[in-house]
């Protein structure tokens, strides 16, 4: 346990994005909608800096009663910083990508990109901070609405565009709905074990549970896995990325999906970690259902971006695998699948925002890319990375992913589990090589603007492309011991205070 | 017996107030009765050592949400002649409602009676410190313990206030408002011009 300096010491990648998110929100109040891009950049600089603030964390392995901030409320250990390094990689992605998108967006000429953005994703990624490192109920809960507050806002950003404000809604009123179940299954939990610190939620558990707790494990991971839209939680997914502006779309597969993920693990792991066997079937279930639903349900769409909300359905299906393991190795494989996958939809994503048709409109439409070789033949390629890495296909470092989940799954006795999985992994791959297919083979459809884009956005986009790339590409290989290691150190974290 | 006379006194004007909040005819009247008897219940939780609910009782619902009816009666032009037309229509939902509660009362009041309600016993944790009011107790809590909990809090209010203004806010073009930094830096020379017209010519401004 620490003092009330060294606890704020602790937490000084929260309070640095807190000072820098309140200063750009006066001058967003001050400069107006012509200082976004200023913004924009001092964001991206925060995010870099926090990323530095916790990198040593995760290389050291920190962990321990001295990582532990305001008596067990917070944890800044090596777990908590191998997720945030991941969201705030995601969240300044999504801020590099922004200026472009909203710059043609907007109606007569005038940019629909607001200072109010880089603040918002700000404030989104200190409540993530605040979910990954949560190890109190209440902190768990304000971090996740500080999370979700911004990113209802952010999606309902476009406020001209019906589909924007309708994913803005849809979200809102769904993840409100997902909040409250949260809720409920917490005030259970405390109820029957007369704390909301994970450590004596656990020890009061150990033992025979009763039905009480029971339903208030199941309510918190049945609220957790709206969050991560794990089936039979998905439904939201789909609409709410279709409609979201392509840059929130992206933020949303990505950093969200990371703190949700990280906190289910620690929530699971730690809080209930002395009743596995109580949410480990659950935690089955759910995982084969997202992989099934998501390679069916992708099969029929013909838009891109919700093809890409299915396969991060899909995606969070692998990722449990790990979490079904209830392993150390479980949660390690989990953590190096989540690096790549940030990686693979940040590479997705960016595509996606390429595509312009020749008058600067986005193209959604998986028939439109058709011939993509053709006219710009460097996105194809890059396209065709993705959707291999993301079918899990050799040599891509997408493989590395399912495949250290899968070798965590058999080494935990999960053999019929990993064997599904692995089955169902093939009809994904159907839909994924199909667009593959499509931009490769069919006659051209000449939607998709042959000149490339020019100017100081289009560097943005490019070498964001290009690092994704070199990451899922065979290149990422090189990388493994050394991801591997630090995994490991996040891991051994994580299961130090369970 | 000071003690006594202020409860008689605060209770009795709470169930009058609480009766005149569905007595009176003229709905403004039912608000500013019912803020009366918010006034009235404060008083009670003070006298029974609760003063942090009395004060809420005060803020909360004296402060914002009483105000908030009395904007909305006031501003919604609700016909209430019209809505008590109904009345007979309606009675005898009104009277199996009546009953319902009546049953679950009486239901509630004998478990309790029988003895079979143990919801818990109180084991001393949720007891004030010697000599701090609750009130204290709970700002030490607030602003020690929890302080970084009550601070994140804050940023989400803010967070939603922030995405209030986003989605609502919008810049009207199509409006003359008025500038009077403008209006005031103008002077004589710069808005009166002279001007000879010709005959059967207009004047160009």
């Amino acid at each position: 346990m620490n003092d009330f300096s060294q606890s704020l010491q602790l937490i000084a990648a929260e309070e640095l994005l807190t000072v820098v998110g309140l200063i750009l929100l006066l001058a967003a109040a001050w400069m107006g909608d012509k200082g976004s891009r200023v913004i924009s950049i001092v964001a991206v600089a925060a995010l870099t800096a926090c990323a530095f603030i916790a990198a040593p964390t995760l290389c050291q392995g920190a962990m321990g009663p001295d990582r532990v901030a305001f008596s067990g409320q917070y944890t800044a250990d090596a777990f908590s910083a191998f997720a945030k390094i991941l969201i705030y990689a995601a969240g300044g992605a999504a801020l590099i990508v922004a200026p472009a998108f909203f710059g043609r967006a907007g109606s007569n000429g005038q940019s629909a990109m607001r200072a109010e953005y880089p603040v918002l994703v700000l404030f989104a990624v200190l409540g993530m901070n605040m979910m990954v490192s949560a190890t109190d109920f209440l902190t768990l809960y304000i971090g996740l609405e500080l999370n979700s507050l911004a990113a209802y806002v952010l999606a309902a950003f476009l406020r001209s565009d019906e589909r924007s404000a309708e994913a803005g809604l849809k979200y809102f009123v769904l993840g409100a709905l997902a909040s409250g179940i949260i809720l409920f299954g917490m005030s259970l939990t405390y109820g029957f074990t007369g704390s909301t610190n994970f450590t004596a939620v656990a020890l009061a558990l150990d033992g025979a549970m009763s039905t009480g707790a029971l339903f208030g494990l199941i309510f918190v991971l049945a609220g957790l896995a709206f969050k991560i839209s794990a089936v039979p939680f998905h439904m939201w997914t789909p609409d709410v990325y279709e409609g979201a502006p392509t840059p929130v779309t992206m933020f949303f597969a990505t950093a969200p999906k990371v703190a949700a993920l990280a906190l289910t693990m620690r929530v699971a792991l730690d809080a209930y970690g002395s009743q596995a066997a109580a949410w480990q079937q659950i935690v089955i279930f759910v995982s084969l259902a997202s992989i099934i639903v998501g390679a069916l349900g992708a099969i029929g769409q013909s838009n891109i971006k919700r093809l890409l909300a299915y396969s991060s359905i899909n995606n969070v299906g692998f990722l449990l695998i790990g979490l079904a393991a209830v392993t150390q190795e479980g949660a390690s494989a989990m953590l190096v699948y989540l690096a790549i996958y940030v990686a693979m939809s940040v590479a997705g994503f960016v595509v996606v925002l390429m595509l312009r048709d020749a008058d600067d409109n986005p193209v959604e439409a998986i028939a439109d890319i058709a011939g993509l070789s053709r006219t710009r033949p460097a996105l194809a390629w890059a396209l065709a990375a993705v959707m291999f890495s993301l079918a899990g296909i050799p040599p891509l470092f997408g493989f590395w992913g399912k495949f250290v989940v899968f070798q965590a799954a058999v080494n935990a006795d999960l053999l019929a589990l990993a064997a599904i999985g692995i089955a169902a992994s093939v009809i994904g791959a159907f839909y994924y090589l199909k667009v593959v297919k499509i931009a490769f083979f069919d006659e051209p459809a000449n939607v998709v603007s042959a000149n490339g884009e020019t100017g100081a956005d289009a560097i943005g986009h490019k070498v964001l492309l290009l690092l994704s790339c070199i990451f899922i590409s065979p290149l990422g290989y090189l990388l493994t011991p050394w991801l591997g290691d630090l995994a490991d150190k996040a891991a051994a974290a994580l299961f130090f205070a369970g | 017996m000071i003690h006594t006379i202020a409860f008689y006194l605060f209770a009795a004007i709470l169930i009058a107030s609480a009766v005149l909040v569905i007595m009176s005819r003229n709905p403004v009247h039912s608000v500013l009765w019912l803020i009366l008897a918010f006034f009235n219940a404060a008083g009670l939780m003070v006298l029974v050592g609760a003063e942090f609910i009395a004060m809420l009782l005060v803020i909360v619902y004296v402060g914002a949400v009483a105000v908030l009816f009395l904007f909305v009666v006031m501003m919604l032009d609700i016909d209430f002649a019209e809505l008590r037309g109904g009345f007979m229509k309606n009675f005898p939902l009104g009277i199996a409602l009546a009953v319902a509660l009546l049953a679950e009362l009486v239901l509630g009041l004998g478990a309790y009676r029988a003895g079979k309600l143990e919801l818990g016993q109180a084991d001393g944790t949720a007891a004030t410190l010697a000599g701090r009011s609750n009130i204290e107790s709970i700002g030490g809590l607030l602003y020690g313990e929890y302080l970084f909990l009550f601070e994140a809090a804050g940023l989400v209010l803010l967070v939603a206030m922030i995405g209030a203004i986003v989605l609502t806010h919008r810049q009207r073009t199509d409006t003359r408002g008025q500038n009077i930094s403008k209006q005031i830096a103008r002077r004589p020379e710069e808005a009166t011009i002279n001007v000879k017209p010709e005959i059967g010519k207009g004047v160009q401004l």
